[in-house]
């Protein structure tokens, strides 16, 4: 059976692999991304698409701006804007009592120097979505976030990706895994593939591929639903979210409302499938129509899941393997890495490439999840 | 009975879903049954109490009139029957999750029968979206509910029984047709005429289909045999119809409705979301269930009976409602295995009986090979306005299935769910990567099987997990 033959090798077809392959290939190396099933399979084809730097663990905050910097050039990085509107995302408080929360929250943002969110009364927040509910009397607002076009996100990543050489092996699951000198060995079904430099982004299941190298890692998995609506004439541009309640929603460039907010269902991970449960997604759309009361004859035209790695820290998993040689892992983000997408696979590029980065990733080792375990 | 339990939850008050429902109330199960009509009936006797009382009634024909006392029945048997009911979601187990008068609730079974029946097939053409083009279908439900007749003359365009039986109903109802474009593809009847033999049981039935056609050509309209392409055009709505017969002659005709048909297919969406296998069906051109004797479903306790079995029209119905309803009895301890076994034997004779001119059916209505491969700027998902042509395109890229075309395009994202679509996309993945289109398969069914507004899943209560 004859072996192909790379210098990196991106395990997982989803956005964070092909933004990884495409920043590497960028940088000269010859690199395959191998995807059990397609492109864009689990999260990234499932996922809201929020663009957001609000409300971030201060942690993720450095890269998170890094990254909306380029959202705003996203076209010149892989020649399609993504859908990618700048609309602003905005943390609601329905009642005053969950204003001290975003009035801390501001203090500290500008404590640390950053001015990217920023406190608006009713009346600018009427003025900023005139559908929302009257009763709401406040809120956190990011002006330069926004969200993006999920699927046509991994199309343009994807096309990027090939024109800088990259090739996209589908339908080829890893199974097996071998050391033969420097390089690993990855034996797919009928294919296998050699490289010294193997990135982890294998979202939900990546701890299962981390294990295969000896990295243990403590990883959970969430199954976010989503509600998607029939089209319906303008109203609202900003991505809404609340205090105290899990929702997002948004209306899509197509004039769909897209529901969302992290309200779990439930995830096979051997099935690769994941499950509504209408009870719970129930709250969702109480809280949809709490805020707008205007959507309450709006028909669902959708639901679904997607399968999610998340970490204990709710923290993404970012750097270098303690054990494994040549090994690097990117994954775990928890259902909010959509905006991280294209500085995670600039930095992986970095660490390939240079050995190390200047970015600050210290907070995403993959130890801090590894400890655990030594002391268990 | 409790209110949210039952022994037995029936999907469909049509005539699988009556039949089973009296069987199983005979073997003391406790039923409910959800429909999304006002009462029971189905497709083929839909309104059928109402218009009992009607001189409609003789006009709508022999066949609808054995609607009446069925129904009867159906009251009767002491199911729970909850009528306008929509059925969204069902999860494993089984929990239903449904929307009555507004407000969504959730109920549980211990077994299910989907008889939910069959839709048309879609049948795209350039200008198929244009308001004043309808299905058969469509206008017959008019012509039975509200005894509505459209008040233009109206061109027909297809081909298998309805079209026949609905331009003999519209004539008796006053209406009047414009045309007839008998999409029959030249040579059919030979291909049928196989089936023949097989077919003679049901001589009363080619009778019928005879006596209408006669009475048809009697009527005076045109009729135009072999029509294999169609055009709809207008500013707004349909102003014209263009045809194209099969020796290439093409005629352009003024036109303000125009019904199309060519034929049904079941309604595989309830099972496949469940989970239950399905097969393609070469003779009907259609995905069916894979059923065992008795209807059940490559999962457990899941039942299809009707239309939704394979097209079989309302005889084969019944008794496939009945032999599920005896299965599930017998494995509730209801109705003792031999005894059921022995009532089984019955109903498939009487299946079997019902389906003897099937395939002469199958084999003289088979759609024509257009219906397919529409021309590239037809629009295949009317729901987010996706084109031939764009899914001939990406399906040549790579060689991606049903799921990967529709993150791709946004075909079947809509609130049809691929119903519209579905198949043919189907056929265009299967011409474009030159495989069988059996093998290609269907979108993933993404809940809510019918739309559910926000306010309805929000008046959705917090309740306790199945026991």
């Amino acid at each position: 059976m004859s072996v192909e033959v790379y210098d990196v090798a991106v395990v997982g077809g989803g956005l964070h692999g092909l933004s990884a392959a495409l920043h590497l290939a960028r940088a000269g190396r010859r690199v395959a991304v191998i995807e059990r099933r397609w492109t864009g399979r689990h999260a990234s084809g499932a996922t809201a698409a929020g663009v957001r730097t609000l409300n971030r663990d201060i942690a993720e905050v450095p890269i998170s701006l890094e990254a909306m910097a380029m959202w705003h050039r996203i076209a010149e990085i892989v020649g399609d804007d993504c859908g990618f509107q700048a609309h602003g995302q905005i943390n609601v408080a329905e009642r005053d009592e969950h204003l001290p929360t975003l009035i801390k929250r501001e203090a500290k943002m500008r404590a640390l120097g950053y001015d990217h969110e920023e406190l608006v009364d009713a009346r600018e927040l009427r003025r900023l979505v005139p559908a929302l509910s009257p009763h709401c009397v406040g809120a956190l607002v990011a002006r330069r976030d926004g969200a993006a076009d999920p699927h046509r996100t991994v199309l343009a990543f994807r096309r990027a990706c090939e024109a800088a050489g990259v090739v996209i092996a589908e339908r080829c699951g890893v199974e097996a895994l071998d050391r033969q000198g420097q390089d690993w060995l990855l034996a797919c079904e009928a294919r296998r593939f050699r490289a010294p430099v193997v990135v982890n982004a294998a979202g939900a299941w990546a701890g299962r591929l981390a294990a295969l190298f000896g990295d243990h890692i403590a990883l959970g998995v969430r199954a976010s639903m989503m509600i998607v609506t029939e089209r319906l004439a303008p109203l609202l541009e900003p991505v809404v979210s609340v205090v105290g309640r899990a929702l997002s929603f948004k209306q899509a460039g197509q004039g769909t409302l897209v529901i969302g907010g992290g309200l779990q269902g439930a995830a096979d991970l051997d099935r690769e499938r994941s499950t509504v449960n209408f009870a719970e997604l129930a709250k969702g759309a109480r809280a949809a129509s709490d805020l707008f009361p205007a959507v309450r004859g709006v028909r669902i035209a959708r639901c679904w899941t997607g399968i999610e790695a998340q970490t204990r820290d709710r923290l993404p998993v970012i750097g270098a393997s303690p054990s494994a040689p040549g090994l690097f892992h990117a994954f775990g983000f928890s259902g909010h890495g959509f905006q991280l997408v294209p500085v995670v696979g600039a930095i992986l590029s970095d660490l390939v490439v240079e050995g190390g980065t200047r970015r600050e990733i210290a907070a995403f080792a993959p130890q801090r999840l590894m400890q655990q375990r030594a002391a268990a | 009975m409790s209110a949210q339990h039952t022994d037995l939850l029936i999907v469909g008050a049509g005539p699988a879903g009556m039949a089973a429902a009296v069987t199983a109330r005979r073997h003391g199960l406790t039923v409910r049954v959800l429909d999304d009509q006002p009462a029971p009936g189905g497709q083929i006797w839909r309104a059928v109490e109402a218009v009992a009382t009607t001189p409609r009634l003789t006009r709508l024909g022999e066949a609808y009139r054995a609607g009446v006392e069925r129904a009867a029945a159906f009251r009767a048997c002491g199911a729970l029957y909850e009528a306008q009911s929509q059925l969204w979601q069902m999860e494993p187990g089984f929990r239903a999750f449904l929307t009555r008068q507004g407000k969504a609730s959730s109920v549980t079974a211990g077994a299910v029968i989907l008889a939910t029946g069959a839709q048309e097939r879609p049948v795209p053409f350039p200008g198929w979206t244009l308001p004043g083009v309808l299905t058969v279908g469509a206008a017959q439900i008019l012509l039975k509910t509200a005894d509505s007749v459209p008040d233009r003359p109206v061109w027909i365009a297809g081909c298998g029984p309805l079209p026949l039986l609905y331009m003999t109903q519209l004539l008796a109802a006053g209406g009047k047709i414009a045309g007839f474009l008998d999409t029959t593809p030249r040579g059919r009847l030979g291909a049928a005429l196989r089936h023949l033999p097989q077919a003679m049981g049901r001589a009363g039935d080619l009778f019928k289909g005879l006596s209408w056609s006669l009475a048809l050509r009697w009527a005076g309209f045109p009729i135009v045999r072999h029509v294999a392409e169609l055009r709809a055009e207008g500013a707004g709505r349909l102003e014209q119809l263009v045809y194209r017969t099969q020796d290439g002659r093409e005629t352009r005709v003024p036109a303000e409705v125009l019904l199309v048909h060519e034929g049904v297919v079941p309604s595989i969406h309830a099972p496949l979301a469940l989970g239950c296998h399905v097969r393609w069906d070469a003779r009907q051109h259609c995905q069916v269930p894979v059923l065992d004797g008795w209807g059940e479903t490559s999962q457990a306790n899941v039942f299809v009976a009707g239309d939704g079995a394979g097209i079989g029209g309302a005889e084969a119905a019944e008794p496939r409602g009945r032999l599920a309803a005896l299965r599930i009895a017998a494995r509730l301890g209801r109705l003792r295995e031999d005894v059921a076994e022995a009532a089984a034997g019955t109903e498939r004779a009487a299946l079997s009986r019902a389906l003897a001119l099937r395939p002469f059916l199958d084999a003289l209505y088979a759609p024509r090979p257009e219906v397919f491969a529409p021309a590239d700027e037809t629009l295949v998902c009317r729901c987010e306005e996706v084109t031939a042509g764009e899914l001939r395109a990406r399906a040549a890229q790579g060689r991606p299935g049903p799921n990967q075309l529709k993150a791709f395009t946004r075909a079947g994202m809509g609130p049809c769910q691929g119903r519209q679509c579905g198949y043919t996309m189907a056929h265009i993945v299967a011409a474009v990567q030159q495989r069988p289109v059996g093998d290609v398969g269907f979108y993933r069914i993404r809940p809510p099987l019918k739309p559910v507004t926000l306010g309805e899943l929000a008046s959705l209560e917090a309740q306790e997990p199945a026991a």
